[in-house]
């Protein structure tokens, strides 16, 4: 059995060790753009922050490729997928062959158009790790740097970098920060912590045009700058698949199996769509345990196992400055709000099942008890419900329920 | 795989398994020393309600959704036992996020900690089940 994955990522590295669970022997080929073997991409800001290295940030240990048999075909892109021969066809001219094949391509920044962007001369994407080598070269002490983006990736870059440059600004169009993970109080709470720590915002707005070394804003505001970081959000990388006649909507469309609409192709992370149980649609999820949990599924079928993915669910860890953020699902139904000393919580409640949470602060401990009731929809009528609002904790469930999870191998 | 187990019937909330536990992940030879008034972080945790109690640590899932959600590569399976290499890991919360069960929490140093069994330490076997007074916790295979 001749395996091709296309991408170098998290989901490639599930799909590897998906396929060792049960093919010892087949031949593995993994084909990636970037230069390097597997790195953990989140950990971008944490290398700008000296709280990790280049080398602790390999996702997996040095034997990994070579313990799995695996064939590397690295800083080389695949241009063509042709379904019928069942060949991968390289940037350089040359093919590969699969019997089984997964597309694992990832997302991309995308940059809307802005007037003068050809004058910004230290302009940066914040995805890869030549992205963060990039920034972190053009950057001094006396750096002035604009973000564009109040998102995860923007916030994330700010945390990075606050402590080597002279001052940041955050532009976004939203009228407040983290808008896709947090509610207007988690919004307003984590803005004003980043406030009091430099960060200068100006939400509801944006970049009317870039000068030389000013950016002009549509609300009139002037911000001298240095350096751009672009962060505006990303898009999934469909192209190959589309070309080669699969279905695909804003992301390559997949089934349970992670299969796509092409046989013996499959496809996992941030270039696929999800299905979202908690709202019953499809929509892109580009959330690294998603991309590892697809492509171990997509590996486990394309070595000849029956597995299932169908469980995705959103959910977000992430942290600045030391205070922490958890969330997961979606905020729909009826919702009850915690306050805490440093923090709060707000859960989410429609037909009987918790459908999301915001967890903020000193409310974070053992928040996966709540991501598990979302994801294994378990009805709250079969739990403590005040004594789980109060929080996550397993003495909720009923004696013989708890028996199970503690008593038995999970 | 040999595991933790709580019998609850036989808890009686005394928390001494949180207590040996921290001491046995101190690194230090004398408990009092490791213990007095120090605020300990034990690596599993008593949970008590209506006269009912029973301690929780890291189940060593077969199917571990830490590790899978691990944004470091943290988090490995080894030979069975959940690991996590505390250099790479970044404090994200991301496996605090995941864990069914609630078994992992942040270290003295914001890196996260969990059960390895005692298998990183020198206690030998786990110590939580050594100090157990009522035998309520035991390492069995099930």
């Amino acid at each position: 059995m001749k395996y091709v994955i296309i991408g170098n990522s998290i989901a490639s590295v599930g799909c590897i060790e998906g396929i060792r669970k049960t093919d010892k022997a087949g031949s593995i080929t993994v084909i990636g753009e970037e230069p390097y073997r597997t790195y953990c991409r989140p950990l971008i800001s944490y290398l700008l922050m000296g709280r990790t290295t280049e080398e602790k940030m390999s996702y997996r240990d040095d034997q990994f490729y070579v313990e799995n048999m695996v064939t590397c075909i690295t800083g080389k892109q695949a241009t063509k997928v042709d379904p019928k021969q069942k060949l991968v066809a390289l940037e350089d001219g040359s093919t590969v062959p699969y019997d089984k094949l997964l597309v694992a391509t990832g997302s991309r920044p995308f940059v809307p158009p802005m007037v003068g962007m050809d004058r910004i001369r230290k302009k940066f994407s914040f995805m890869t790790l030549d992205d963060a080598k990039a920034l972190e070269q053009s950057l001094t002490k006396q750096s002035r740097v604009l973000i564009v983006g109040a998102g995860l990736i923007g916030l994330k870059c700010a945390e990075g970098i606050l402590d080597r440059v002279k001052s940041i600004t955050v532009v976004d169009l939203a009228p407040r920060i983290l808008p896709s993970i947090l509610d207007e109080t988690g919004s307003e709470l984590v803005r004003k912590w980043l406030e009091d720590r430099g960060l200068v915002f100006h939400l509801a707005d944006s970049v009317a045009e870039f000068l030389d070394d000013t950016a002009l804003l549509k609300s009139g505001t002037v911000v001298p700058y240095d350096v751009v970081v672009l962060a505006v959000g990303v898009r999934p990388n469909t192209e190959l698949l589309k070309d080669a006649g699969a279905e695909v909507g804003k992301g390559i469309k997949i089934d349970d199996h992670c299969a796509t609409t092409i046989p013996d192709i499959y496809a996992a992370g941030d270039c696929t769509e999800s299905h979202d149980i908690t709202i019953d649609q499809d929509r892109i999820l580009a959330l690294l345990p998603n991309a590892f949990m697809q492509g171990e599924c997509a590996g486990s079928n394309m070595a000849g196992q029956e597995a299932l993915f169908d469980k995705a669910i959103p959910m977000n860890a992430i942290g600045f400055f030391g205070l922490h953020v958890i969330t997961a699902g979606s905020y729909i139904g009826d919702d009850r709000l915690y306050q805490s000393r440093n923090g709060y919580k707000r859960l989410f409640i429609q037909d009987g099942l918790l459908k999301g949470y915001i967890l903020v602060g000193d409310t974070v401990s053992r928040a996966g008890i709540y991501t598990s009731l979302i994801r294994n929809k378990t009805p709250l009528e079969d739990i403590d419900f005040e004594l789980i609002c109060a929080s996550p904790q397993l003495m909720a469930f009923a004696r013989k329920d708890r028996a199970a999870k503690l008593g038995g191998v999970q | 795989m040999k595991r933790v187990y709580v019998n609850e019937q036989w808890c009686l909330g005394c928390h001494l398994c949180e207590y040996f536990c921290a001491f046995a992940n101190s690194g230090q030879s004398d408990m009092a020393r490791a213990l007095k008034d120090a605020v300990i972080r034990p690596r599993i945790k008593v949970e008590e309600h209506d006269g009912i109690s029973f301690a929780v640590n890291c189940r060593h899932c077969t199917e571990p959704l830490c590790v899978k959600s691990c944004i470091a590569g943290a988090l490995s399976v080894k030979d069975g036992l959940i690991v996590i290499d505390q250099d790479k890991c970044v404090g994200c919360f991301s496996c605090i996020m995941s864990c069914p069960f609630g078994a992992l929490m942040p270290s003295d140093t914001g890196v996260m900690q969990k059960c390895e069994l005692c298998t990183s330490n020198s206690a030998g076997k786990p110590a939580c089940v050594q100090g157990c007074p009522n035998r309520a916790i035991v390492f069995e295979e099930r």
